[in-house]
This record gives C-alpha cells, structure tokens and sequence, in this order.
C-alpha cells in the first residue's frame, strides 16, 4: 500500500533568512549562524503538521513548502 | 597558445601524441577517424550497453540521461554541449575543442539524432579563446539538418552547472536555478534539453564508430572505456592525458613523470584532499583532474587560495553559499597564515556541518565544504603546528594553482 511521506523544502534563493520558520516549527528547522534554516529531512508526523502548515503560512518569503511523496 | 599544458604521453585515440597537436578541419578529422555512421534512436541503447559515464564531474551514466530526455523529446529536444569548464585547474574539454572540435560535434550531433534534437548549442567558456575558434571555424563545415550554434558562457564556476548553463542560454544570468524543472524536462526555451559534457561526447562519437565492446574493453568491467586526466603540480610534464578509465592515480602520476608528491587534491577545486596512500581509481577523480602537491608546499595555504576563489564564485543567491563560503574562506585564510586561535579551528569545524547538505540551489557550497574538510583531515598535523607555532615555511612557497584571471560577469 502506498504511503504520503511529507518533509519541508525550502527554496534557497527566494529564502532570505526571516527565521520564523525556525522559531514557529522547531521540530524539523533549526537556523544556522546566519539565520538561515537548516531543515531536518526526517518526515513530518501527523501530530506535527499543524505547525508544519503554520511554519508554511507564516514565512514572508514563501519560501517553504511541503513536499509529499508517496513510498 | 596551450601553454603549460600541452597533450602528450597519451594512448592517442583521442589527442595522439605523435607531431605537434592542432585543430583538425573536417577532412583531417575524416582522415583521422574515419566518417561517423549514420545515427538512430538505437544509439540510446548504445550508449547504455557502452558503459559510458559523463565526464564532466558527476560521473552519471550517459545512456540514462539519454534516455530521459528521448522519453520527453519527441523530435523537438536540445542537445546543449557544455564546454564551459570553468574549473581553472581543469584544461582538457577546452583541449578537446580546441584540436578535436569535430568530434566533440559528431557527439552532439549523434545525441541530437537519438534523442530527438532538432537543435544543438556548443557552450564554451568565453575565456578559451582557442577552443572559440576552433569551434567557430569547424560549423560551418558541417552539412547538417539541424541547427548547430555556438555561444560564449560566462567563466564563472557555478556557469558550468546545468541549470545555469540553461538560464544563460536562455538569456539569464549564467546562475542556477532551483530544480524541478531538470533540464532533461524542461531546459532551453522549455525544451527537453540533453546537457553534456565536451568530452563525454567525443567519447560517444568514438562509440558510435567502434562499438560498445571496443570502448568497454579500454577500461575494466567496473570502470569502462578510457578518460583524459589533467595532472599537474609537482610532476615532470604538466598536462592532458589519456588513461584507461580502469587505471589508478599512480598510473597518471607516472604518465606525467612522478615528482615525489606524498599528499594529492583529486578533482579540482571541488575535489578531495588525500594522502597519496589512499588515493582511489581515476574514475572516481571527478572530470579527472589531479594535482600532485610539492613536498615544500603547504596544504593549507593552497586551500585557503581555494576558499578564497571559490567563495568569491559564488552567485550570491543562495545564503548558505553567500554567507557561507565568505566565512569558511576567512576563517581558513587565518589558519593558513598562523593567526587563528584554536576557538576559531573549533567554529570553522561547526560551520563546515552547518553547510553541508546541499543547502544551496546548486551543489557550490556542498563542493567548498567538502574540500575544506578534507584539508583539515589530510593536513591535521600541518593545522595543530599553525595553531602553536604560527604559518609553516611551505605558505610563502609559490603557488601550484594556476594563477587568477580577471573576474568574468554573469552575462
């Protein structure tokens, strides 16, 4: 049976480094030393998503996502 | 003028060794290899069963990545040549479109017939001059139904990458863009566009004349075909050679007349640092270049002058790369001269952990992070005796790289 599997991406050039992502969604982004996000490719768990969909909605860049692939 | 690095002591298939090397125009070429037969799609399952990988750096395999592109082509597909090469210590595609111009375009037009190309641009790095020329000079001569254009590529390090090399051709700045779209989907002018390498194509061309077998036989089952290898550094003779792909790095040492080096950076700028001891098979050097250190250098020292190139190549896109590198070439400039503490060792070492992990759009900060780490392993001992006693005497030894050119633009 297939499964959805979904991990944060981030798009590095449209990224500039807000760093809410980190701050909203600790769970799966930490900032490097320059506030730019370091994104954990472990997937989302259910119970994380809403923060994953409140780290999405909130970057002012529109530079992250999910990306949900089937396995 | 080729100067230092000149072809020689090569198995000359590809650049023989026998008289002075120049630009063969289309009868010599002919006369040289023989004419190319005619191509098909079933050279896509040619290529495959040859083994061929490209040469370019990534090393993946050529029939896979045409096959991609004649799945989506449907006759209006592009075949983009990349000669940009924009590692300076790299010479041997420009040597190839310099003295064997038409065979780098058998490849491409082979690719485009098995494909499905009706279309092929021949990128070259606009600071090669000669290799413009040859190229220039050897278009016209072709009697093909398809187009066949040459461009100039800006010399910058990441123009090479592919999406790069699409956006400019595209009429961008020579930047990558982030991926999907692969170029094999979408590429120039939104056409499903083939990229490769100069010489992976010349070595396609050979393919399509000799077989499959003939080019697995120059090499070994594991690694098939043959290479052009830039070796340069401490060696005897500088330059490009041609080894079986199954050869050893002692093999192109030798070839080159062993200087005696003990530490060796394979791959270029984005390579690898290694004790000779341990050094692997020459397929696995990336785009085949090797630079054999001077026993009276300083590793560290050479590393920071990469640091510094690499970090100044940056396309400033990304922030992991912009600011990024900057750092690491600092940080690593102060090693290097003798004037770094051992908490500045500790940070550099963090920041190479925090980098890494294709952050970037492009594998740029991925390239300079890996042949930093590998010098802080390789040298260790050569960086706890900066840390105590200050820069060793092999820092004010000149130079092994090659020496700067003037900054190229994006455009």
């Amino acid at each position: 049976m297939a499964m959805t599997v979904n991990r944060l991406r981030v798009n590095p050039i449209t990224c500039d480094g807000r760093g809410l992502c980190a701050e909203l969604f600790p769970e799966r982004v930490r900032s490097d030393d320059w506030g730019y996000p370091i994104l954990d490719p472990k997937p989302i768990t259910p119970e994380l998503m809403p923060h994953a969909l409140r780290a999405v909605a909130s970057c002012p860049k529109l530079a992250l996502s999910i990306d949900t692939t089937e396995s | 003028m080729i100067d230092p690095l000149a072809p020689m002591g090569s198995a000359g298939i590809v650049l023989p060794s026998i008289g002075p090397a120049q630009a063969e125009d289309l009868a010599a070429h002919l006369a040289h290899y023989g004419p190319m037969p005619m191509s098909s799609p079933a050279d896509v399952a040619l290529i495959e069963a040859s083994g061929l990988r490209g040469r370019g750096g990534a090393g993946f395999p050529t029939g896979v990545k045409w096959h991609a592109v004649a799945a989506r082509a449907a006759g209006r597909g592009v075949v983009l040549v990349n000669g940009v090469e924009a590692d300076p210590s790299s010479e041997k595609d420009r040597m190839l479109l310099t003295y064997r111009p038409h065979l780098v375009l058998d490849g491409a037009i082979m690719a485009a017939r098995a494909v499905g190309a009706s279309e092929v641009v021949v990128a070259v790095n606009r600071q090669a001059v000669d290799a413009h020329q040859a190229i220039r000079a050897a278009i016209p001569e072709r009697r093909e139904r398809l187009a066949i254009d040459l461009i100039d590529a800006p010399s910058r390090y990441v123009a090479g990458e592919e999406t790069a090399l699409v956006h400019f051709v595209n009429g961008g700045p020579a930047r990558p863009t982030v991926t999907p779209p692969r170029p094999f989907d979408r590429g120039v002018r939104g056409r499903p566009t083939l990229v490769q390498n100069a010489e992976t194509l010349a070595w396609a061309a050979l393919i399509a004349r000799h077989g499959d077998g003939w080019f697995r036989e120059l090499g070994s089952s594991a690694a098939p075909g043959a290479m052009m290898v830039t070796v340069r550094g401490a060696v005897a003779q500088p330059g490009v050679y041609e080894l079986s792909a199954a050869a050893t790095v002692e093999d192109a040492l030798a070839a080159a007349g062993d200087g005696g080096a003990t530490t060796l950076l394979l791959g270029g700028y984005f390579g690898h640092w290694v004790d000779r001891a341990r050094a692997r098979p020459l397929q696995e050097v990336n785009a085949g270049v090797l630079i054999a250190l001077p026993p009276s250098s300083c590793g560290l020292t050479e590393t920071a002058r990469i640091m510094s190139f690499l970090a100044g190549e940056s396309a400033r896109q990304c922030g992991p790369c912009f600011n990024g590198l900057p750092a690491l070439s600092s940080a690593i400039a102060k090693v290097a001269t003798g004037r770094a503490k051992p908490v500045e060792v500790e940070r550099l070492r963090r920041w190479t952990g925090q980098l890494s992990g294709h952050r970037g759009a492009c594998h740029h900060p991925d390239g300079a992070v890996a042949l930093l780490r590998s010098a802080l392993d390789t040298f260790a001992g050569d960086l706890s005796a900066h840390l105590q006693r200050g820069a060793c005497r092999g820092s004010q030894s000149p130079s092994v790289l090659p020496a700067a050119k003037v900054q190229d633009g994006w455009r």
